[in-house]
């Protein structure tokens, strides 16, 4: 098994009426509920987190991609992660992802990826989500009917930038580009392990299997309502006759881990009532413009887990609702195990990413909450798949010799002429 | 009046259902509807037809039984079917009406190929954009909220709207909401996010006459449109309609009938 700590970035300070006030936590949020100052605090304390996920343990830290969402506040998750990739030297960094859709040209995005790993040493999970209809249509205007398509465009540029040796030429639909020749390079061979970030389009299953990408579904309504979904992408697996290694798929999981049940709901309900009751108020009319879903992915009925009658329900919930419904795993340490045993092993997945941060949970709630996860619930599931063991078909391969940026010293002495000591 | 219905293929591979008003002998209208279907237009092309025309109603690619429109793009590719559609039915010169982004298509049709359009009416058109007076966001409402926006009369506008769909039996309700992505998402190609494809610069070449007719109750597109289409069309007139929303030719069937009427005859 492998765990990614993942932080959204949610601002904090959303107050008590938020939801009474603005129609939308998304795209047409207030930007005077924004205070660049205390964004000075807040960024800082979530990159810490990141940096501490990765001192505990954990194989990955993941960033995601949003645009004008008082939820997550990287528009630019590439910045962060070059952050993370001077500040530690171990855990994958996992950008699920860049919107390779939004970037103009695309081949941007084949660049700072490449920059990425080699700044890491290899250490780059790179992930190309299609973008939700909020980033994608109505803060950055690409047409709905279009998106996929130019989405499909980008995916094909950037891998044949990262794998094709000579400068070539892209006649693009989208993207016309005399001379593509990317510099720099990825130090992963061919490229990063790829993950597509996906929320239920049957559509991206194929095109996981077709390039034999991790799948990874990322939503905020848990285990157990994640299960028919991927339910259905196993089956899919099965007929497009791929082996069923669990490491194809991820899953994102609300975690909260305390001494206790009790003390779980104490410390941390109130945080987690912030986030799906405040942070989850997305204007439905923004949810799903005519054209994003294709007709047979409608047809097929796979729900959005943005849709109106969804996002209404998440405003209701309580923290008694959020728990039973899997919505939230949270618990001492023992429940927390037995529960990701349960999802693991029911959504049949080889990588979590673990959203142990929560709305507007403090730093210390964070880290207390993190490291019991890795010393008390990681370790008991780490070998839930011993008949994949090995299989590191998704994962990073970094180099053995990779500069350590945590240990460096800015003057190697040794390499300053000896006159000049 | 008969109203007849066939099926073209046009030839970029396009196929359409097309409704028909009036004797094949007549001179012909080529009229294009708005975003979200052909709805509620019957009596208006009635009336038309019943003055002397062959009126001819093409359904858009990606509407109801017509097919096509992964081979539509951009404007130039609507506008192109336009014409690919005249073709298909042997109209070499033709009076076009559109309505709402059937307008918007109408006028580029027209600055394409000038000489083809003998008379170009727009009803309460897309096209035109100023920051001052935003087009509302079709994209973004929710379904309760169409009627209210684009009928002067809201529940007439939603009983049209939702074409008699029990909303309680959910495969219909299902099919509806399959049937409105296809065809706004066919439509946001050319209105999404702004309902602007820079049609402006284009207009100098309408050289036809032109009339311009506008709901003075439209709360989608701003009635002071009509003003700016009239400034870019040399010699465009402009026709109001007390009361009526955007849905001018529902909602003013004969009114707008009499208006394009003592239009073309002046013209």
């Amino acid at each position: 098994m492998r765990f990614t700590w993942f932080n959204l970035m949610p601002w904090p300070h959303l107050p008590d009426d938020f939801r009474e006030k603005n129609r939308s936590v998304w795209v047409d949020i207030d930007s005077r509920l924004f205070d660049p100052a205390r964004a000075n605090t807040m960024y800082h304390e979530y990159m810490d987190q990141l940096e501490y996920a990765d001192s505990v343990g954990f194989d990955g830290i993941g960033v995601n991609e949003h645009h004008q969402n008082g939820y997550g506040l990287m528009p630019s998750p590439n910045i962060i992660a070059a952050s993370l990739a001077r500040r530690t030297s171990r855990a994958a960094i996992c950008v699920i992802g860049n919107s390779i859709a939004l970037y103009n040209p695309p081949i941007r995005v084949a660049e700072e990826f490449a920059m990425l790993d080699c700044i890491s040493g290899g250490r780059l999970v790179a992930g190309f989500p299609v973008g939700t209809p909020m980033d994608t249509n109505f803060c950055y205007g690409q047409i709905p009917a279009l998106t996929r398509d130019k989405y499909a465009e980008a995916h094909e540029l950037i891998i044949k930038a990262w794998t094709t040796p000579e400068p070539f030429a892209f006649d693009g639909k989208y993207n016309q580009l005399r001379y593509v020749n990317c510099w720099p390079r990825p130090i992963q061979h061919p490229h990063p392990p790829i993950y597509i970030p996906g929320g239920g389009s049957i559509e991206t299953w194929d095109f996981c299997l077709d390039n034999d990408y991790n799948y990874s579904y990322l939503s905020f309504t848990g285990y157990l309502r994640g299960k028919s979904l991927l339910d259905g992408y196993w089956e899919r697996v099965a007929a497009r006759g791929k082996d069923d290694s669990p490491y194809r798929a991820a899953f994102a999981q609300v975690i909260c881990v305390a001494d206790t049940d009790a003390e779980a709901e104490k410390l941390y309900a109130e945080h987690i009532l912030y986030f799906y009751n405040r942070c989850l108020h997305v204007y439905p009319g923004f949810a799903d413009p005519p054209g994003y879903r294709t007709i047979n992915t409608l047809r097929a009925g796979a729900t959005n887990q943005l849709t109106a009658r969804a996002m209404r329900s998440f405003e209701s919930l309580t923290w008694k609702d959020l728990v039973e419904g899997g919505h939230v795993i949270a618990g001492s340490p023992a429940t927390v195990r037995d529960r990701m045993t349960d999802m693991i092993k029911g959504l049949h997945i080889g990588h979590v990413f673990c959203l142990l941060h929560t709305g507007n949970q403090p730093d210390w709630k964070t880290r207390y909450s993190t490291e019991l996860f890795a010393t008390q619930v990681m370790p008991e599931l780490r070998d839930i798949w011993p008949e994949y063991a090995g299989d590191d078909r998704w994962w990073i391969k970094p180099l053995e010799d990779r500069v350590d940026p945590t240990s460096r010293s800015p003057l190697n002495p040794a390499e300053v002429p000896e006159v000049l000591r | 009046m008969t109203i007849t219905t066939d099926r073209i293929r046009t030839a970029r591979g396009a196929e359409c259902a097309v409704r028909s008003f009036g004797d094949p002998a007549d001179p012909p209208v080529l009229y294009l509807h708005w975003a979200p279907g052909p709805l509620g237009d019957d009596e208006f092309l009635g009336h038309l037809a019943a003055a002397g025309y062959r009126v001819c109603a093409p359904e858009h690619p990606g509407y109801g039984t017509s097919t096509g429109e992964e081979l539509l793009e951009d404007m130039l590719d609507f506008a192109l079917h336009g014409w690919d559609v005249a073709d298909a039915l042997g109209f070499d010169e033709v009076v076009l009406v559109g309505h709402s982004m059937g307008g918007m298509i109408a006028a580029e049709m027209t600055a394409l190929c000038p000489g083809r359009t003998t008379a170009l009416v727009l009803v309460a058109p897309n096209g035109l954009w100023n920051d001052d007076r935003p087009v509302l966001d079709l994209f973004s409402l929710l379904p309760f909220q169409f009627a209210e926006v684009l009928f002067a009369d809201q529940a007439a506008g939603a009983a049209l709207l939702t074409g008699g769909v029990d909303f309680d039996d959910m495969d219909a309700l299902a099919e509806f909401f399959i049937g409105n992505a296809r065809r706004l998402g066919t439509a946001g190609k050319i209105l999404f996010p702004i309902p602007n494809r820079r049609v402006a610069k284009r207009l100098y070449r309408v050289t036809s006459p032109t009339l311009i007719a506008w709901g003075d109750a439209d709360r989608y597109i701003d009635p002071s449109y009509a003003e700016e289409w009239a400034a870019l069309i040399a010699g465009a007139s402009v026709e109001r309609l007390p009361g009526a929303g955007h849905m001018v030719p529902f909602e003013r069937p004969g009114e707008l009938a009499s208006a394009v009427q003592r239009f073309l005859t002046r013209s």
